[in-house]
């Protein structure tokens, strides 16, 4: 198969960036997404020219380091698929593919089609666990956990972190992603010691990052490329105004004694 | 010769880990915030570790290549971790685990360190399930579990399909804690080049900042090393594109002792290779083993016809088929050891049955067990799997079988390390799939998980407290030392060379040379001839890539290029030392099959009285490495002929 490929070429964070268009040919339709780019690399190393960087690692749909707008869509035209996952019999030989790193001011671009996306780290790191050491736990099975609220605890759980939410919304809002992991811990009687303050400092930090607001465009379900869906954000809505409300509660609590 | 003396406490068995514990030297709340720790790597162990050392109260510094901490490999574990809880009442308990784990490990691991290995695996999940890790459960609520790669009772817990995901992420946001209360120090995107040897001891390591090229000193009092394994010398893997052994490699130079490093792990169920362009494995959990079916054709017409696409699958008659697991080991049938299935596809492929377009399949088929439990029950334990595969080959496992093949998935060896998880340089440790110490010469199914993280939840912070008791004294080491100005320009000459040599090549063209050889020669079956080929075959390679390597960019910038440069380097060197220690292990066991050394109907032939020792190699410099042995002493379980049958 042969495609053009016009793919965002930036040198640095402040470099200002452009689209540059690349041929390649003799692809195998069963060859991934990225061997199609390593191959264009492979071409641009024999004339001496600087290759395309790109974030990737497993190549298995599980790490997350993926990521990309092909065609203006996160992760590229399949359904619940993530880039690396993505093979060249989805496209049309011949086809021009437009080649772009996520755009979210909370996502600055590193080089090329990389960005930096440790905001969310940031975010987890503002009460997205349990606080419990690693001793003295009680037995697992001593706190039975309906079979429903781990499953649904499990859908939550499954984000990867990838940031196709915010790519894909208009706002750059990363209310899927606080959502699923908000979700995934409150479901969880492990988690709900916490929830409130957890819910309330995860909010807090994302909005201090620089996402915007969520609009209800479910574009962020739509692109999700583990399908986690948006009943996660109501979920996190309703324990954020509960924690609010209870946050409330307890300092009239704490005044009256 | 180095004395090898693992160190294990001298009670009996049981015993030891209780002991140990009990004699351990402790360092006081005051003096563990004053002591830093590096630890390299932020998989399951070294994740695990940096938040359980900074939990403590220790200064802990954590790095990764990766972009954040919770992408680093251990996320595409899929099968799931043992435990020795006996849930299901069905005779498990510790001596068991530990039992299978040495028998599975073919009677190559040190009976103390995997004897303690099971007597904590019931507290991991235990832990993990207090973080919130959504496991498997049953209607009543409590946990489910199933059987798993070889083993006959049910000891696995699993998230589906992706239980190392959901581990990982909970040692992560462990770590994300420790992060946010100020006790571990992340640096992300950065490559471990050296380690800093001072006084005898590890003081530090040398980083690239990848994004700036900056090259950075970190001291610390001790030094962890948790930075996995060294499939990818094979170019093909199961492993992440960027897995590397270059933080091994160098503490292996700065004088670390490299324990089995021919022990690899060819996993058998593996989506087959499909052209040159490839890049990656991706593996099938082993858990499809549980229902699927393995089988060829009983006729190699039939083969020739499938592979040919002249028939499909379903097309050959159910008594034209050869289900050879079941036919070779009807004890175990198949959910044999991975070992032992890898070689007996290989065995059919060789032998000219196998299917696919290259004839290096096999097939694995759910269609009884669609007959048996309907499309729905199948769905719900592997919709995962099957969905990633038909991404991948474009074929609807639930409609025909699917294709197979064994690929490199893990590696046993590593550096040597005694019962304290140190190695022979005082100060530096190795944990998880970094060191060698637990699954011997073969790994059973979700045995990885299991000691990545008793490693660091569970081992580590005991005995590190031991070594770091006798620091206390130690000021905070500095960075402007004599030997890490040394290591910075050791790196920054290493770097500018290979940036310099302006040859033709990329570095890829050299790694897939690189795993052309080691897969011929130092795959699933190993001969005298082929290694010693081998040796002339890496050392041409070697000066090939020092000569005609081709890096574009420069040093002070994101440069992939560069990176992948590094790690390859190192490793075409560890592949000669591969290679030397499949050559003086002159015996089959676990994943290492010598086809000189073979029982007369094909089974390994492992000789106890010649070679139950741990090969640890010394690096010599320019000269060839020097071998020293650990004996092993099995006094719990009596070695014996491994048998499926």
């Amino acid at each position: 198969m042969i495609f053009t490929l016009k793919i965002w070429r930036q040198k640095n964070a402040s470099d200002n960036g452009g689209l540059v268009t690349y041929k390649v040919d003799d692809i195998s339709p069963d060859s991934s997404f990225f061997e199609m780019l390593d191959s264009l690399n492979q071409q641009l190393i024999a004339r001496g020219e600087d290759p395309v960087a790109f974030d990737h690692d497993c190549r298995e749909g599980i790490c997350g380091t993926c990521s990309l707008y092909i065609n203006g869509r996160p992760h590229g035209p399949l359904k619940g698929t993530t880039t690396c996952q993505l093979h060249m019999r989805s496209f049309r030989n011949g086809e021009t593919i437009f080649v772009e790193p996520w755009r979210c001011g909370a996502f600055p671009v590193v080089k090329d089609l990389i960005v930096d996306r440790s905001a969310f780290d940031r975010i987890i790191q503002a009460g997205g666990y349990v606080s419990v050491n690693s001793g003295g736990i009680p037995d697992a099975n001593t706190l039975p956990v309906p079979k429903p609220a781990a499953d649904a605890a499990f859908d939550a759980a499954a984000c990867i972190g990838c940031g196709a939410c915010v790519a894909s919304c208009p706002n750059a809002s990363a209310m899927l992603f606080v959502a699923a992991k908000v979700s995934h811990l409150a479901l969880l009687p492990q988690g709900r010691v916490e929830a409130e303050r957890r819910v309330q400092n995860m909010v807090a930090t994302m909005d201090s990052l620089g996402f915007g607001g969520c609009s209800n465009t479910y574009a962020c379900e739509a692109e999700c490329p583990k399908e986690i869906t948006i009943a996660n954000i109501a979920r996190m809505n309703r324990e954020f105004l509960a924690a609010k409300l209870f946050a409330e509660k307890e300092k009239q609590v704490s005044f009256s004694l | 010769m180095i004395n090898l003396n693992a160190g294990s406490p001298r009670v009996p068995l049981a015993e030891q880990w209780s002991s140990y514990k009990a004699g351990c030297k402790l360092v006081n709340p005051n003096n563990k915030r004053k002591l830093d720790i590096i630890v390299v790597g932020t998989g399951l162990a070294g994740a695990s570790a940096a938040a359980t050392l900074g939990q403590l109260g220790y200064n802990v510094k954590s790095f990764c290549y990766q972009d954040t901490p919770r992408r680093a490999h251990s996320i595409a574990a899929q099968g799931g971790i043992n435990a020795a809880k006996n849930y299901q009442n069905d005779g498990d308990n510790i001596f068991r685990l530990f039992y299978d784990t040495i028998k599975g490990g073919d009677y190559r691991a040190r009976e103390s360190n995997v004897y303690r290995l099971a007597s904590i695996s019931p507290d991991i999940i235990d832990l993990c399930v207090a973080q919130g890790v959504p496991f498997a459960r049953e209607y009543g609520g409590l946990l489910a579990n199933r059987s798993f790669g070889g083993t006959q009772v049910s000891r696995t817990f699993y998230a589906r399909g992706q239980t190392g995901q959901q581990l990982l992420i909970g040692a992560y946001s462990a770590l994300s804690r420790q992060i946010a209360e100020g006790t571990v120090r992340l640096y992300n995107r950065r490559d471990v080049l050296d380690i800093v040897v001072i006084d005898g001891k590890a003081r530090g390591i040398i980083a690239r900042n990848l994004v700036t090229g900056e090259i950075e000193r970190h001291s610390a009092h001790a030094v962890v090393l948790a930075s996995g394994g060294y499939g990818n010398v094979f170019y093909l893997s199961t492993n992440a594109m960027g897995s590397n052994v270059t933080p091994a490699w160098s503490a292996y130079k700065k004088g670390a002792l490299f324990a089995n490093p021919c022990f690899t792990q060819i996993h058998p169920t593996c989506i087959p290779v499909h052209g040159e362009f490839q890049s990656k494995l991706t593996l099938m959990s082993e858990s499809l083993r549980n229902d699927g079916r393995i089988w060829v054709p009983a006729e190699k017409a039939d083969a020739e016809k499938l592979r040919k696409r002249e028939i499909t699958p379903e097309q050959v008659h159910e008594s034209k088929r050869d289900y050879y697991l079941e036919r070779r080991y009807p004890a175990f049938g198949n959910l044999v050891p991975r070992d032992v299935a890898s070689r007996a596809a290989k065995e059919r492929c060789d032998a000219g049955y196998g299917v696919g377009s290259t004839g290096l399949a096999v097939y694995l088929d759910f269609g009884d067990a669609i007959k048996r439990l309907g499309v729905e029950a199948i769905s719900a334990r592997y919709g995962n799997l099957f969905q990633m595969y038909e991404q991948i080959t474009a074929d609807n496992p639930y409609k025909t079988p699917m294709m197979i093949y064994p690929a490199v998935h893990y590696t046993m060896g590593g550096l040597w390390v005694d019962y304290e998880l140190m190695t022979n340089v005082p100060g530096l440790f190795a944990i998880g799939e970094c060191n060698f110490s637990d699954h011997g010469a073969n790994r059973l199914g979700a045995s990885a998980l299991m000691q990545g993280l008793a490693d660091g939840y569970f081992v580590l912070p005991y005995t590190i407290s031991g070594y770091l008791s006798n620091e206390i004294h130690t000021p905070q080491i500095q960075t402007t030392l004599p030997e890490f100005h040394t290591a910075v320009r050791e790196v920054g000459d290493r770097l500018a060379k290979l940036k310099n040599t302006g040859g033709k090549q990329s570095v890829d063209h050299f790694h897939k040379q690189l795993g052309k050889i080691m897969w011929e020669y130092c795959g699933m079956s190993r001969n005298e001839a082929g290694l010693q080929t081998a040796i002339g075959l890496i050392s041409d390679l070697k000066e090939e890539f020092a000569s005609d390597v081709r890096i574009p960019g420069g040093l002070k910038e994101y440069n992939p290029e560069l990176e992948k440069a590094w790690r390859v380097q190192d490793f075409i060197e560890l592949g000669d030392l591969m290679v030397r220690d499949a050559l003086q292990r002159k015996e089959s066991c676990g994943g290492h099959f010598r086809e000189e050394y073979q029982t007369s109907d094909g089974e390994a032939l492992r000789n106890d009285d010649g070679f139950s020792f741990v090969g640890a190699w010394e690096y010599k410099g320019g000269s060839a490495p020097e071998l020293h042995k650990e004996e092993l002493r099995f006094e719990a379980v009596k070695p014996s002929q491994r048998s499926y049958k």
